[in-house]
């Protein structure tokens, strides 16, 4: 008999069943809350209470109260492993990173060689309408599987050579940022006083200006390259691991350890290298892992602006933009330069979510 | 409170200052931006004229003084001048920069509306599908390049389907078709961005000492919620809207481009191609000077709702 007590009160004070001697009641926790001298707290939703009795009929005289996993169904079992390990996420990345690597071997064609009698082809699955003979013969000859774009090229090989580009780029800046932010966050926190106070307001400065008009005033002056890319992104990479290496830093210099390596005369380097720098790395990686998507975001915006990779290297932003105008007729040019990105970005930000919960559930905001 | 807004007012202030000399020294410092003024090589330029030219502009003057004649002409309201039409740049910027608010404010506006009701039920209704329905919203609006959005929706909204206008300028003030998908698209992102704040802020809320002494105390589902957890919770957004701002203004000229909006971002980036390092310099001053103002004023809002911070 159920019986709810007020609007409030969620528990159900159930009596126990009877059972056998020393049998073992099941059910949910809900039901034992009720017994005296018994608490049990919150079950994850694959656990059930186990109660030995000691005598047959009576609950008050419960011996011991165990909580088991309970062994979930193979389809349930699964699900729980997708939920509980990032396996969606590594398998896109490992994907991007591999198709970038391996963009020779698994392309056939160049992805700068234009062919201007081959154009616009739409992607394996979409049947076009314009002279389907010719498009038919086009395929056979260069086996086009994601299309063409408006000059011809050919769309899965400009993608996979796109990844490199992307890849490397948000790799290279993002490396960057990672030793100028670390170390700025390092000294911001170790010294405090005046030069804290500079680079903090230094970083908030930075922080409002308008990051993507500055890009193209230094992609203006200094014209578009590799070398361009890599400066505008490094600029943009590092503010972030200032902030929260410099509060992480605050929060360990007065441990015992560090005032111990000072009294034995470590030279400051030393004590930042050697002390502080294990202590945030997990910080840092965890930082790393969301700043690599907005610099891939950034990146593709760029090139998409004309300020970033100059054509015909194929970068996605700009393959985006190339397809602008063929909307109509060829959509399959600027979308699925966008789905890898959106894909890329997307996996980073579970992954990150995944490691943040494993390295350091102090940056968690509860999720 | 007067000794805090007087701070904040002074920190503004010299934030002001040191974004003016890096957006200065950026587009003067790193190469010769008299270099840019020239035109196509084998097209000849008189040498003399060259000279009177970069006379005119200040260039031949050290750095300092070409500092102070910019930014004293900007004290005045001289913005100097159009390097591709030789016009004075003061005017044009105060005719495009109303469509530029307009967008960013209507996208605030909605993401807004959307975006904290949203947070808060996600909170409220952890792990439901409803939940799980609005982190998968915010992880889209996170990942999505912005102006691939764009392009994707003029696809199917102005392309294939023919409801929305593919891009421009409407007439009316909000409620015009113009505006629809600019303001979508634009929204997204700040919106995801205050889902997962305000979410992640009620959740811790809603697992305070205050929540289970009101609910014991029985007080209705709905008074916890708005009246307890909800005004705490908001407070938390409020510190990030500085990031939310500075991806409005990213995203405004994102949008601005692929609706072609006739704003200062898109007159910016096409200022780019035409080399025109002015207009350009204009347009970023007034973005860091929005960015600097509307933080100012988010600041001292945040000291007027919450009173600990006064003392900080």
């Amino acid at each position: 008999m159920i019986r709810r007590r007020s609007k409030f009160e969620r528990t159900n004070t159930v009596p126990l069943r009877p059972e056998p001697a020393r049998g073992i009641l099941e059910g949910s926790v809900r039901k034992l809350v009720g017994i005296p001298g018994y608490f049990v707290g919150r079950l994850r939703r694959t656990q059930t209470v186990q109660a030995t009795t000691a005598e047959a009929t009576a609950a008050q005289r419960i011996e011991r109260v165990s909580i088991v996993e309970n062994d979930l169904g193979p389809i349930r079992s699964t699900l729980r492993f997708f939920r509980r390990w990032p396996v969606l996420s590594s398998f896109i990345l490992t994907g991007m990173i591999v198709m970038a690597v391996f963009a020779p071997l698994i392309t056939a064609g160049d992805p700068e060689k234009a062919n201007l009698r081959h154009r616009t082809y739409p992607p394996f699955f979409q049947d076009s309408a314009a002279d389907a003979t010719q498009i038919e013969k086009g395929r056979e000859e260069a086996n086009y599987f994601l299309g063409t774009d408006q000059l011809g090229r050919d769309l899965w090989s400009r993608l996979a050579y796109g990844a490199r580009i992307s890849l490397a780029v948000a790799a290279v800046s993002l490396v960057s940022g990672i030793v100028i932010g670390t170390a700025l966050g390092l000294i911001a926190g170790y010294y405090g006083g005046i030069i804290d106070e500079l680079i903090t307001r230094f970083v908030d400065v930075w922080l409002g200006l308008p990051f993507i008009l500055i890009a193209l005033v230094i992609a203006l002056v200094m014209g578009t390259s590799f070398i361009t890319v890599f400066i505008l992104l490094g600029l943009l990479a590092w503010t972030p691991f200032v902030r929260q290496v410099r509060a992480e830093v605050l929060s360990l210099k007065y441990r015992e350890y560090v005032f111990s390596a000072q009294i034995a005369g470590s030279s400051t380097t030393r004590i930042l290298v050697r002390h502080l720098l294990p202590g945030v790395i997990n910080t840092v990686i965890v930082i790393a892992t969301f700043r690599i998507g907005q610099l891939i975001l950034v990146e593709a915006f760029l090139s998409f602006l004309g300020a970033g990779i100059p054509p015909p290297t194929p970068a996605w932003g700009a393959m985006i933009s190339d397809g602008r105008g063929y909307l109509r007729d060829a959509w399959w040019i600027s979308v699925f330069p966008g789905l890898a990105i959106f894909l890329t970005v997307a996996s980073m930000s579970f992954f990150g979510d995944w490691l943040r919960d494993r390295l350091d559930p102090r940056l968690r905001q509860v999720d | 409170m007067a000794k805090f807004i007087i701070r904040r007012f002074f920190t503004s202030f010299l934030a002001l200052i040191a974004s003016t000399i890096v957006v200065f020294l950026i587009s003067r410092v790193i190469s010769d931006p008299a270099v840019l003024l020239l035109p196509m090589e084998g097209y000849g330029m008189d040498p003399v004229e060259f000279e009177k030219m970069k006379d005119a502009l200040h260039l031949n003057d050290n750095v300092v003084v070409q500092y102070s004649y910019w930014i004293g002409g900007i004290a005045k309201g001289d913005w100097g001048d159009d390097l591709a039409t030789r016009q004075p740049i003061a005017p044009k910027l105060k005719e495009k920069w109303w469509p530029t608010a307009q967008l960013a404010l209507s996208a605030f506006i909605l993401a807004t509306v959307i975006g904290i009701p949203l947070g808060i039920f996600s909170a409220v209704k952890r792990g439901t599908y409803l939940d799980i329905g609005g982190r998968s919203f915010a992880v889209l609006g996170q990942s999505l390049p912005t102006f691939w959005l764009g392009i994707v929706g003029i696809f199917i909204f102005a392309v294939q389907l023919g409801w929305l206008p593919s891009g421009t300028m409407g007439e009316g003030f909000f409620l015009n078709k113009n505006l629809i998908m600019p303001t979508v698209v634009l929204a997204w992102l700040p919106m995801a961005g205050y889902m997962r704040l305000v979410r992640s802020a009620m959740l811790d809320v809603l697992d305070s000492e205050y929540i289970k002494l009101a609910r014991s105390k029985g007080v209705s589902q709905r008074s916890v919620i708005w009246k307890h957890g909800f005004r705490n919770a908001i407070l938390a957004p409020l510190t990030f809207a500085g990031v939310l701002l500075a991806g409005l203004i990213t995203g405004s000229i994102a949008v601005e481009t692929v609706f072609a909006w006739p704003g200062i971002a898109r007159w910016a980036v096409e200022a780019v191609f035409s080399n025109n390092l002015t207009v350009l310099g204009a347009v970023t001053l007034v973005f860091t000077f929005a960015f600097i103002a509307l933080n100012f004023i988010v600041d001292i809002l945040y000291a007027f709702v919450d009173p600990r911070l006064r003392l900080t």
